[in-house]
């Protein structure tokens, strides 16, 4: 069992960074996106320091996005679904790898280029591991609420709108308190509050999405 | 997951012994009746062909057997199992090969057999004619090609039931040939195979018409 999560669990890895894979486009649009916030807002560092972090946040969510469509739409089409099902492995699990997959995938990346995107928001240096750390963890969240949105809408020729639609009160709460966490990390440091219960939002959306997907999952196959 | 797999234990015993049971089945497909009161009973070592017009509802009856599709009444039962129960006991080739097209041949293999439990993956490819295209990645293999790394999931995971859908589109004679190796011997080893065909494929025990 363990052994087939880890092979969906490379497998998508594998598939993410090969050619016309899906990862690099959300990483390109957040830091295409970011850079353009000084030309829009201007480049007074008072401002850029209040909406910075929110700004932030607001790419990373949208680029999540964008991976979800194709991630459970592809398996559909190309028959690799079946073969999922057919694995001794409950399929909770192996969407979970799926999901672990894509974190690890645009995640990492994402939460590495969001320092440097975070000290050109005027973030004082102490704030920026901060700020990369709870996009990564806000990744998580996003991703586990994007699984089911988007098995939900796997069979949906351009899903990606509904996948939106459905997927985006989901992102609510971590946004609120991941936004709210860079923002007092940027004046005061850790704040443990707005953390922990960032945390404790990824951990339920990371938990609850694969079950909630392989259910969505199965209705599509019939 | 409780140690139930396809496979028996010692090498050369060939596999688990199952029956297949089907009895007064009816299926649905967007609100028509494909079919009703099919019964058929395929016991171990059994090649079932599975014959009738375009729409008779052989693809569904394969996926009703899979798991994928849920009966409108009757009951399938794979060795006294519902079918969801018994996903480790069955391979299904569809018409989609299941392939990625930027991994290659060999990452597949191990991908099959990783995840539907298999064991040694090393001579899986030149049994089924792929041997010196292991590398290249799917998107460079012929229809053909395709069909045949699609079967090499047969051998990669041994699975006592085995459900084809028109296994033999777009294969070559030599492919043919290789397809039917592979069910005598599957048949041979007391595994099952139900076919859905066109044209006759090797020596079925039994033909079950639809439609």
């Amino acid at each position: 069992m363990i052994r087939a999560v880890l092979a969906v669990f490379r497998r998508d890895l594998a598939l993410a960074w090969a050619a016309g894979g899906g990862a690099a486009a959300p990483l390109g649009f957040f830091v295409g996106a970011t850079a353009l916030v000084p030309l829009t807002a201007g480049p007074d560092p008072q401002t850029l320091a209040v909406i910075g972090p929110p700004l932030l946040w607001l790419t990373a969510a949208l680029a999540a996005l964008m991976v979800l469509e194709r991630l459970f739409q592809a398996d559909l089409e190309d028959g690799s679904l079946d073969q999922l099902l057919l694995s001794p492995a409950p399929l909770e699990l192996l969407v979970a790898a799926k999901g672990a997959a894509l974190w690890v995938a645009i995640g990492g990346p994402l939460a590495l280029v969001a320092m440097p995107m975070a000290l050109a928001m005027q973030t004082p240096p102490h704030a920026a591991p901060l700020a990369a750390l709870g996009l990564l963890v806000g990744l998580a969240a996003f991703i586990g609420a994007g699984l089911f949105g988007a098995a939900l809408a796997a069979g949906v020729r351009r899903g990606g709108v509904l996948i939106a639609i459905l997927v985006l009160p989901f992102f609510a709460p971590p946004i609120i308190f991941g936004a709210a966490a860079a923002s007092r990390a940027a004046a005061e440091g850790l704040s443990t509050d707005a953390f922990s219960f960032l945390c404790a939002t990824a951990l339920f959306f990371a938990a609850l999405g694969p079950i909630g997907a392989a259910a969505a999952l199965r209705q599509h196959l019939s | 997951m409780t140690g139930y797999s396809g496979a028996t234990d010692q090498p050369g015993e060939g596999y688990r012994r199952v029956q297949l049971a089907i009895s007064d089945l009816a299926l649905d497909r967007g609100g028509w009746r494909l079919f009703e009161h099919l019964s058929f009973t395929a016991p171990a070592g059994a090649h079932v062909a599975l014959t009738g017009p375009n729409g008779a509802g052989k693809t569904s009856l394969l996926r009703a057997i899979a798991g994928f599709l849920r009966p409108a009444a009757g009951t399938i039962a794979v060795d006294g199992r519902a079918p969801e129960d018994a996903a480790p006991l069955l391979h299904f080739l569809g018409h989609r090969d299941g392939l990625k097209a930027t991994l290659d041949a060999r990452a597949h293999v191990r991908f099959w057999a990783d995840v539907l439990g298999g064991g040694a993956v090393e001579d899986v490819l030149a049994r089924v004619g792929l041997g010196r295209v292991t590398d290249l990645p799917a998107r460079t293999l012929s229809a053909g090609q395709s069909r045949r790394l699609a079967l090499a999931r047969l051998i990669a995971a041994p699975r006592p039931l085995w459900l084809l859908d028109e296994p033999a589109a777009a294969l070559d004679t030599a492919g043919k040939a290789l397809l039917n190796t592979l069910i005598d011997a599957h048949c041979a080893g007391g595994g099952i195979v139900v076919a859905a065909v066109h044209e006759p494929l090797g020596a079925p025990t039994q033909t079950v018409q639809l439609g």
